[in-house]
């Protein structure tokens, strides 16, 4: 047989050098820097797909669907605080700063969080004015860098949420590239326009939970203990930062999983530091009731909340309530496909863009460029965020009557399955046809 | 002078009569008895009042202060006039670590030493240190002055932005970005001014110090600097 007449394989590609992989060695190759991205995780991990609610049948009853009511109202801060905040659903909105977002998209928020009656946060960098007027409900978040702190705000807020880290970047602190400094944001943050703005990691003058319990305490002091003290934790060791966030005070403990977004970190940061949110619930609630604190301390959870089942499946896990923000993003219009030749002129396509920190956003919503952000209408937009938040409280319901649950939050671990192994072990419910959960019965 | 005795007053109640106040107030002079240390006292006030601590307090005195002034008559503990908007913090001892961490403005004067990381991401307060200050002090600092009489710890100025420090004794070592500046006359008379609101002995000539700030090479990011970062 001629050489050229044998038959060759076709060619193929590397599972562990596959084009992404050899794109990025080729990037950092040129440039010598790490890839900084904006979002949570894009890898796949086990998640809440991998559960499934049995619902009713013969042994457990239904309730009748749009007859019979079932509750999505929740209260956050019953602990300590004397005025707790009283959301219509079990669904906030989280901490986005102003700099990281336009003036439009955080109008937005405001709104649409309004009209769904539920809360909205601030982020690094402080609380505009255009934010307090449009959010009913507004959680001032209290950051390390403190950019744009005063007490003056703190004193605006309905309640104040004292970040130790999120599920995007436990252990690491912020970057807000220089092209997204403007006039405004350099002047709230005290910084000169234009610079990087690094922010910090460890708070400045606390460290570990008995300062954490004075700083809570002074927080408490300039408030007049009116308003509910959170702490967020990214998602790493639940079972002991839920335990130690509750001894140091906390009124909320709300836990973000690596599938939450940031404005910009280091991509290998995102993708290979902190836990899935499906694998950080139950250690969570776990430690909660070890205390004798759960639903007394409320467990608010986020990182890839997408739709009413995963919302449904959360609470069924045990927490109070979740908080949307990639998702509440692209409510707004983020990745819209509407700009797609914008997208691909910037090196992405609509679904994957993802270079927020760059300030280029063509859907007006992660930039400081005027001309950009003045694309978004943050009356439409928080009307979208208002219909999306609808949407999801209505699948939520869907779900738990189908569970037979007058209430969303009565949802429970017993309502629910795992498809694999591996979720049945993180979500310690049993896997679909058995009665195994592993690591915690015998099969 | 009001008097409150913090063996009998607790500090939420303490706090509630300082917060109740307001330039039309009448009693604008108040002395607390017995601190022993107690954390979070006269956090968080908002009028032309002056309040005496009669003693050691604990974390995050004066915190967050506007437009008052405290008076320390012993040793602060850790976020002393932390985030401090506007007003006057004078401590007669020492103070602990992050002493005016993250403040905006006002005046925090320190008669003994500070701890590591005063001045700790300063965003406009001016703060005049007697005595001699710890390390990683002025750490990411904004704006504002640092001005110490004595020597700075290790790392001083570390990751510095605006701010500015002004040291009389040694200095351990500068951290990254923070380096050695001239200090022209502009900066002389305004440190004159700072030590004179600061009522430190008209002996000390500004011509002692040294000036250090920012470099602004690690302003924006620079592959070539990353071992500095």
């Amino acid at each position: 047989m001629k050489s050229g007449d044998i038959p060759r394989t076709v060619p193929r590609q590397s599972a562990t050098f596959d084009p992404y992989t050899m794109s990025e060695i080729r990037r950092a190759a040129a440039t010598g820097i790490y890839d900084i991205r904006g979002g949570g995780a894009k890898r796949s991990v086990p998640h809440f797909d991998d559960l499934l609610f049995l619902g009713a049948s013969i042994s457990r009853y239904p309730l009748e669907g749009y007859r019979e009511k079932c509750a999505t109202n929740v209260t956050l801060g019953t602990r300590f605080a004397s005025k707790p905040i009283e959301l219509d659903i079990p669904i906030t909105i989280a901490g986005m700063s102003f700099g990281s977002l336009s003036a439009q998209a955080k109008e937005a928020l405001g709104r649409g969080a309004t009209i769904a009656g539920t809360s909205t946060t601030t982020g690094d960098g402080g609380m505009t004015p255009e934010e307090r007027g449009h959010s009913k409900k507004l959680v001032y978040q209290y950051l390390p860098s403190r950019y744009g702190m005063n007490p003056a705000d703190l004193r605006k807020a309905d309640a104040i949420e004292v970040v130790v880290g999120q599920g995007a970047k436990p252990g690491g602190g912020g970057m807000l590239l220089g092209q997204k400094i403007s006039d405004r944001v350099a002047e709230m943050r005290t910084l000169p326009k234009g610079i990087d703005q690094r922010s910090a990691c460890r708070h400045p003058d606390w460290t570990g939970p008995d300062d954490l319990e004075i700083k809570i305490q002074e927080l408490r002091e300039i408030t007049g203990w009116e308003k509910p003290i959170f702490i967020k934790i990214g998602a790493t060791r639940p079972y002991y930062d839920v335990a130690l966030a509750v001894k140091s005070g906390a009124d909320v403990v709300v836990l973000d999983g690596m599938q939450g977004g940031t404005a910009a970190t280091q991509d290998v940061f995102i993708e290979h530091v902190g836990i899935p949110i499906l694998s950080a619930i139950r250690p969570a609630v776990q430690s909660l009731q070890d205390l004798g604190m759960h639903r007394k301390v409320q467990l608010v959870v986020s990182g890839g909340i997408r739709n009413g089942a995963d919302v449904a499946k959360a609470l069924a896990m045990g927490a109070d309530a979740v908080s949307i923000g990639t998702a509440a993003l692209v409510a707004l219009g983020d990745n819209d496909p509407k700009y797609e030749k914008e997208y691909q002129e910037l090196g992405s396509t609509a679904g994957a863009y993802d270079d927020w920190h760059e300030g280029q956003d063509p859907a007006g919503i992660t930039t400081q460029n005027p001309d950009l952000s003045a694309r978004l209408d943050p009356v439409a937009a928080g009307r979208r965020l208002a219909n999306y938040l609808a949407v999801l409280t209505l699948e939520a319901q869907t779900i738990a009557r189908a569970c037979g649950k007058s209430h969303v939050r009565n949802l429970e671990p017993e309502d629910l399955v795992a498809l694999t192994v591996e979720a049945a072990a993180m979500a310690r419910v049993p896997l679909a046809g058995t009665s195994w959960i592993p690591g915690a019965t015998t099969f | 002078m009001n008097e409150v005795d913090l063996n009998e007053t607790s500090v939420r109640d303490f706090n509630g009569q300082l917060h109740a106040l307001d330039e039309q107030s009448n009693a604008l002079a108040w002395r607390a008895l017995n601190p022993a240390g107690r954390h979070c006292l006269a956090v968080g006030l908002d009028a032309p009042c002056e309040v005496t601590i009669a003693g050691h307090a604990g974390y995050y005195c004066a915190g967050m202060n506007s437009q008052a002034t405290v008076v320390v008559e012993g040793n602060a503990g850790v976020g002393c006039a932390e985030n401090m908007m506007s007003g006057h913090v004078h401590v007669k001892g020492d103070v602990s670590q992050s002493a005016g961490a993250t403040a905006h403005g006002g005046l925090l004067v320190v008669d003994g030493n500070a701890s590591a990381r005063c001045g700790i991401s300063m965003k406009g307060i001016d703060i005049v240190v007697k005595g001699s200050i710890g390390p990683m002090s002025a750490f990411m600092a904004q704006a504002g002055r640092l001005v110490v009489l004595g020597d700075a710890g290790d790392a001083l100025g570390d990751s510095i932005y605006e701010a500015q420090i002004f040291v009389r004794g040694d200095v351990k070592g500068l951290g990254a970005d923070c380096v050695e500046k001239v200090m022209r006359d502009e900066h002389a008379l305004a440190l004159r001014e700072l030590l004179k609101a600061a009522n430190v002995d008209d002996s000390i000539s500004p011509e002692e110090f040294r000036r250090f700030g920012s470099s602004r090479s690690l302003y924006n990011f620079h592959v070539d600097n990353a071992g500095a970062y």
